[in-house]
């Protein structure tokens, strides 16, 4: 890695001590040696394995279950239905007043995704566990199912979440998210080309070689202490207190040392269900994600579409831009709703647009439930947002990298959600990319500055 | 459950245990024997994270049943230091900055030190392959093969 | 057949924080009677080395060398809130939250020091080794050490402080969506260079350049860490990733590392990495979020040299050699 000192030289604070040195890890030496303590190395005499059974359906209502066998097994101390769940129907972002709630931690009367969790089993050896949650008997009714975002969004489709009642999230703008900036039709009036395309993602998996899970053990004071791999301490330790009806005085979070997040460790899913089964059981319970729940069950970064709609100058301003974006929610909301609205926030991405007119859908369907991710609601934005641009720089027969130039946005400009820009370096970054990659463009470019309308 | 016993010394020190038949190694380790170096990243035999050192041979310990390693030489790397004082790939990947969660990094350094056991001066492409058992999520692996090969050199400079 | 050069750019920028902000991170720091400091947190170190960067945060705002720093983070029992490590929050909000703690005990620890050089605390200065000098005149001074046993024991002082960050929540305006997202981006542009072969419609992607602008590297060891596994990341998706290959069917998910591809040791691209540092206004010495951004710009990179390369698009992820193989089949048949 280098440090190019050269751009910025007036801004930089030098004489520092600690701050640009590099220092050592403090927790590298445990590392290498095998001994920083994650969750899961937290070992309990009389600990319990908690093993979900989980809908092999995509959608289907439950028209019973039967645990007799089950916890009949040998080994099985405790069995969970959703009527030992205090709160059973929750979201996650409640504490910052997103709703509606509408997920269940142990499916009630219905499940709508593959793999959704049913019955909890708690038994004293994991494979105790795993055979008696094969003996669990659900009868289920399957219904239809829905996958395709745009299928979804037709009337008379499957409904995939009754605590929404339509298979998007609502906001308070209505059906998606919108951004409204200049006169988008007026744009596309005046420009030399207009070119509409289409993108689209698959669900992408974290896979931290960690996977997701936690250990609680009861302290007998009448208080959990829950070790975890969370990324967010108190965001669980309060939705746990709200799905337990527990008064959170009651909980004890420890974690901080993870191998590996990405965002799939922010939703709230293990620690509830396992600190539930040690109140019930008086006794530690680890629940830990197999690799195949982790790859498979725990919420990806959401499948997207993106439609982008250009209005183009042959002299490369790009005079108009109309976004529409869908974010594949799967069943429930995790931290969707958010992802959608943070996509709203970004396009049209780094560049100054005069008209520009954003729509951005959170959408329901029958699969795992996505969530956040290292870039989140911004990554698969790019992906289209920069393919585009690449296209547009051709259509007009245009250098890719100089057309960037062209549009980059700079201090001062405004933005289409209306903030003026600060702080801008995409100009900078791409003067450098071009002398590192050995790709000149024109010497207006390379005297272009982000701090002014210059040049 | 019928126990088995097992018996076999770890990084050195005897070690006797009654474990459920059936039982992995890895397990043994971790929950009965009480060394939690090697890490369970998959269970199944696909990310490295659980590699030790049976008699001189990199395994998979969650493939290993603990009642197959009676009278085995295990080696983890919670032994690798010795007095304090660590091993030379140890100090190679903290040089390196060669770990960054550290959930892989016990299993990349029993791979790694195989390697080094068998061949003194490895060249880019065998520490390539001695790897590719592991999975690191965070790295994208360049610094764990830099601090490989730094570690090699050192010590065949100190042999020489 | 034959195998294809081809190679692509893309620019980004990315928000630090969380969207609309309203995310709260707070930090307590306090000495020990010997002069550590102990900052207190409930941030999560996910690998990205989040206690070291508090530490050293901490160390240069009360001026002690880094090793004089102690982190006890995320256990709820004694850590003030954090709402969590995401979002390319962690640097930036907890930074945030230790300077304003560790200047709050800085400042107490002054005053101790002025009391025993019977001198003003504004006349004082730390020499970033663990000791308190006088401005002018670096003779007379006094170890951070007997500070601390000096404020414990014979002053009755505590040498500590509060520290909160808090950006004020935006709330999108319906029908403009008027809102204020985020108080800096981070920026990056990727050049990458890629191999196809038409006949197999494998990539291999030859050589990445990366350029990110990052606010402030406050530990550069530490963001190359991260730049270098981000730019990884980047790549895997573009070609590799997802468990659900044939989306939007549900079926042929990868269930392990042997079917959820991810590039191995064996399939580095020749990876470059050049940082440029523009202070953010509000970020902890100038630093952005770099933790996610740096996986992004390789995407777009990847696909436009794919094209640049063999002449069609795919603009559908993951770019695998099907799609590709599908896509030649197409622009042969016209
Ligand atoms: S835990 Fe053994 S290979 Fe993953
Ligand atoms: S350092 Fe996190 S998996 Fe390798």
């Amino acid at each position: 890695m280098e440090l190019r000192k050269s751009y910025f030289a007036d801004v930089r604070q030098n004489g520092l001590n600690e701050i640009g040195q590099p220092r050592p890890r403090l927790d590298s030496p445990g590392h290498v040696t095998g001994k920083t303590a994650y969750f899961a190395d937290r070992n309990f005499p009389g600990m319990l394995h908690l093993k979900m059974v989980r809908s092999p359906h995509h959608h289907a209502r439950i028209r019973s279950i039967d645990t007799s066998e089950a916890e009949k097994h040998p080994g099985v101390v405790k069995v969970l239905t959703a009527k030992d769940v205090p709160h059973n129907v929750y979201t996650i972002l409640i504490l910052i007043q997103i709703g509606p709630e509408d997920e269940t931690v142990l499916a009630d009367g219905k499940v709508r995704w593959k793999g959704e969790a049913v019955v909890a089993v708690l038994a004293e050896t994991e494979r105790a566990a795993q055979e008696a949650a094969a003996k669990v008997k659900v009868d289920y009714e399957v219904l239809p199912a829905v996958f395709d975002m745009e299928e979804a969004l037709k009337p008379g489709a499957p409904l995939v979440n009754e605590y929404h009642g339509q298979n998007y999230y609502l906001y308070d703008s209505g059906e998606c998210r919108k951004v409204r900036f200049g006169d988008v039709e007026a744009g596309f009036g005046q420009a030399d080309h207009i070119l509409e395309q289409s993108y689209q993602s698959s669900p992408i998996e974290h896979a931290p070689t960690e996977t997701t899970g936690c250990v609680v053990a009861p302290e007998g004071n009448d208080r959990f202490t829950c070790y975890t791999n969370t990324q967010a301490m108190f965001f669980t330790l309060d939705n746990a207190s709200i799905i337990l009806q527990m008064p959170g005085s009651k909980l004890h979070f420890v974690g901080g040392t993870v191998g590996g997040g990405f965002g799939g460790k922010v939703d709230v899913i293990v620690e509830p269900i396992a600190i539930l089964g040690a109140k019930l059981t008086g006794r530690p319970v680890c629940f830990i994600y197999s690799r195949e729940e982790e790859m498979q069950i725990s919420s990806p970064r959401a499948a997207e579409k993106v439609v982008i709609k250009d209005g183009v100058m042959m002299d490369g301003r790009i005079v108009a831009r109309k976004v529409t974006g869908y974010t594949d929610a799967g069943a429930y909301s995790r931290h969707s709703p958010y992802g959608a609205q943070k996509g709203a926030a970004h396009y049209p991405g780094p560049y100054t647009i005069p008209n520009v007119w954003i729509d951005t859908y959170c959408v329901y369907t029958n699969r795992t439930p996505s969530s956040a991710m290292r870039g989140f609601g911004v990554t698969i934005g790019d992906f289209a947002l920069e393919v585009q641009m690449d296209k547009l720089a051709r259509l007009i027969g245009m250098d890719p990298l100089e057309f960037r130039f062209v549009n980059a946005y700079r201090d001062g400009d405004m933005k289409a959600h209306r903030q003026p820009t600060e702080g801008a370096a995409l100009i900078e970054c791409m003067q450098e990319a071009s002398r590192a990659a050995n790709w000149p463009v024109a010497e207006k470019y390379m005297a272009m500055s982000s701090y002014t309308k210059g040049a | 459950m019928a126990k088995v016993p097992v018996q076999f010394t770890l990084n050195g020190s005897e070690k006797a245990e009654f474990v459920d038949s059936g039982t992995t190694l890895l397990h043994a380790l971790r929950d009965k024997i009480g060394d939690t170096s090697p890490k369970g990243g998959c269970h199944q035999g696909t990310c490295g994270a659980c590699s030790v050192i049976i008699d001189g041979e990199l395994r998979l310990s969650c493939l290993t049943l603990a009642e197959t390693c009676n009278g085995a030489d295990i080696r983890t790397t919670s032994g690798l230091a010795e007095a304090g004082v660590l091993h030379p790939l140890q100090r190679a990947f903290l040089d390196a900055f060669a770990t960054q969660c550290g959930f892989c990094t016990p299993g990349m350094i029993m791979a790694a030190k195989v390697l080094l056991d068998h061949t003194a001066n490895p060249s880019r492409e065998e520490v390539v392959e001695a790897l590719s058992g592991n999975i690191c999520r965070c790295t994208g692996y360049e610094p764990i093969i830099q601090a490989v090969l730094t570690a090699a050199r050192a010590n065949s400079q100190n042999a020489a | 057949m034959a195998i294809r050069r081809g190679r692509g750019v893309a620019a980004i920028n990315y928000p630090t924080g969380m969207n609309l902000g309203g995310d709260p991170t707070q930090a307590l720091v306090h000495s020990t009677p010997t002069g550590n400091f102990m900052v207190t947190l409930s941030s999560v170190d996910l690998g990205q080395g989040m206690k070291q960067i508090m530490a050293q945060i901490c160390a240069e705002t009360i001026g002690v060398p880094t090793d004089r720093v102690i982190i006890d983070t995320a256990d709820t029992d004694t850590g003030p809130h954090c709402m969590g490590t995401f979002a390319s929050r962690g640097t930036h909000r907890a930074g945030n939250a230790v300077i304003q703690a560790a200047k709050e005990a800085r400042q107490v620890m002054l005053e101790v020091a002025a009391e025993e050089l019977e001198v003003n605390a504004s006349d004082l200065e730390t020499d970033g080794q663990g000791n308190i000098l006088v401005k002018g005149a670096p003779q007379k001074s006094i170890s951070i050490f007997d500070v601390a046993l000096s404020a414990h024991f014979k002053r009755g002082r505590s040498i500590s402080g509060r520290g909160m960050f808090l950006i004020p929540r935006s709330y999108p305006e319906k029908e403009t969506g008027a809102m204020k997202p985020s108080t800096c981006y981070a920026h990056a542009c990727t050049v990458a260079e890629v191999e196809v072969d038409d006949e197999t419609g494998e990539v291999t992607v030859l050589t990445v350049k990366n350029v990110f602008e990052i606010g402030r590297a406050l530990n550069p060891k530490m963001v190359e860490q991260q730049l270098v596994g981000g730019s990884w990341m980047g790549i895997s998706h573009a070609l590799y990733e997802t468990t659900e290959p044939y989306y939007p069917n549900r079926d042929y998910g990868g269930t392990d590392f042997n079917q959820y591809l991810m590039p191995g040791p064996g399939d580095l691209a020749k990876t470059e990495i050049i940082v440029l540092e523009r202070p953010s206004a509000d970020g902890p010495f100038g630093a952005k979020g770099p933790g996610e951004m740096c996986a992004n710009p390789q995407i777009p990179a990847v696909a436009n040299a794919v094209f640049d390369a063999v002449g069609v698009r795919i603009d559908t992820l993951p770019i695998t050699p099907e799609r590709i193989m599908r896509a030649l089949k197409a622009q042969a048949a016209g």
